[in-house]
């Protein structure tokens, strides 16, 4: 009955924010909270594991905010959902790094105002940003990214996929992990 | 230690239990009769990592809840050590201790580590005639996820659907 388990659906699709070309022969999708530390952690190692694979490798985001244990994660998604609407994907990736880079900032780093702080550096227009936040208006976006993971067995935060299947492997060590996604391009 | 093939499998009736949800209240399984219910049987409380198990179903208790069902977990830990877990993850299901004697409804179900003292992480959805639709047994190092409860959930409303159906079409005009 559940022979699909850890199975990524839906694949990958144009509504993705993707990194990389899209004909490339491996595909990391990554399903996170910007909210969770081991997720910031993996954000600073997947520097080191892009360039290992050059464009073999096509990186994926998806969200998957633990709303009750983090209480900012859902606008933290939707700030970055916002950004990508309002100022395209150029900005939506340097949202989405400058909101890991500040996650540890303080308790606070990851209020609203900071979001829009954030936007506003990333290039995307502050008040459309604020009032999207408050409108939700990305809410249902995020669901179904959430929700989509639910289905694909996305068991935590971070939870990856290496073309299309769960990865059960240690992703702390850029170069096993490295080596892992080199084995699944094989 | 249990062998991962030998939990109770779909088709079984799940066995009938009372364990305590918090220090001075207790929950029956025959309570939930009608409805379906989700047991997830797991090895310990505070496991240290962000969006476990439990913290994970916390967050898809709405979509349960649209197939009416209820999820119940359990563990060997005791009802004390459950109500401080529960309110630091701010959990908003049950958690039933199967402390005393210890793990003897995780044997019940198969579920029971003899040499870690604990359960295994373990699920069962029942129907609401309290039989075991779908069992599964995750290796203890690995959270399951939610993908195959939402599925057998399915699977049900499916059948209760189909059933239903047959009587009013058998009566009608």
């Amino acid at each position: 009955m559940t022979t699909s388990l850890g199975t990524l659906r839906p694949p990958v699709t144009a509504d993705d924010h993707v990194l990389g070309d899209a004909n490339a022969p491996i595909t990391l999708v990554e399903y996170g909270d910007y909210e969770c530390p081991h997720c910031a952690h993996a954000h600073s190692l997947l520097p080191r594991v892009r360039k290992a694979l050059g464009a073999r490798l096509r990186y994926v985001f998806r969200n998957f905010p633990l709303t009750e244990i983090h209480p900012h994660a859902l606008h933290a998604a939707e700030a970055a959902e916002s950004v990508s609407g309002h100022a395209g994907e150029k900005a939506y990736w340097k949202m989405h790094d400058t909101i890991f880079d500040h996650q540890r900032d303080g308790e606070d780093a990851l209020e609203d105002e900071h979001l829009v702080q954030y936007a506003q550096r990333a290039g995307a227009p502050p008040n459309d940003v604020a009032s999207d936040l408050e409108s939700e208006r990305y809410e249902p976006r995020v669901k179904a990214d959430f929700m989509s993971g639910v289905r694909s067995g996305v068991n935590g935060t971070p939870t990856f996929f290496i073309n299309g299947q769960r990865f059960e492997g240690d992703w702390t060590n850029p170069s096993s992990f490295a080596a892992a996604l080199e084995e699944a391009g094989r | 230690m249990t062998d991962h093939s030998t939990i109770l499998p779909a088709g079984t009736p799940a066995p009938a239990f009372t364990l305590p949800s918090t220090p001075d209240q207790s929950v029956s399984l025959e309570d939930f009769r009608g409805k379906p219910v989700i047991l997830a049987f797991y090895p310990a409380d505070w496991s240290p990592v962000c969006g476990d198990q439990m913290a994970l179903y916390n967050e898809i208790l709405p979509e349960f809840h649209k197939h009416h069902a209820t999820l119940l977990g359990i563990s060997v830990d005791s009802a004390w050590c459950h109500s401080a877990f529960a309110r630091t993850r701010k959990l908003h299901f049950p958690l039933l201790a199967d402390f005393e004697p210890k793990g003897e409804v995780s044997r019940r179900y198969h579920s029971y580590r003899a040499h870690e003292g604990t359960s295994e992480r373990a699920l069962f959805v029942l129907d609401g005639e309290g039989i075991i639709r779908w069992s599964y047994c995750s290796p203890v190092g690995v959270n399951p996820g939610a993908d195959g409860i939402l599925e057998a959930l399915e699977g049900l409303d499916a059948a209760s659907s189909g059933t239903s159906a047959t009587p009013s079409t058998g009566a009608a005009r």
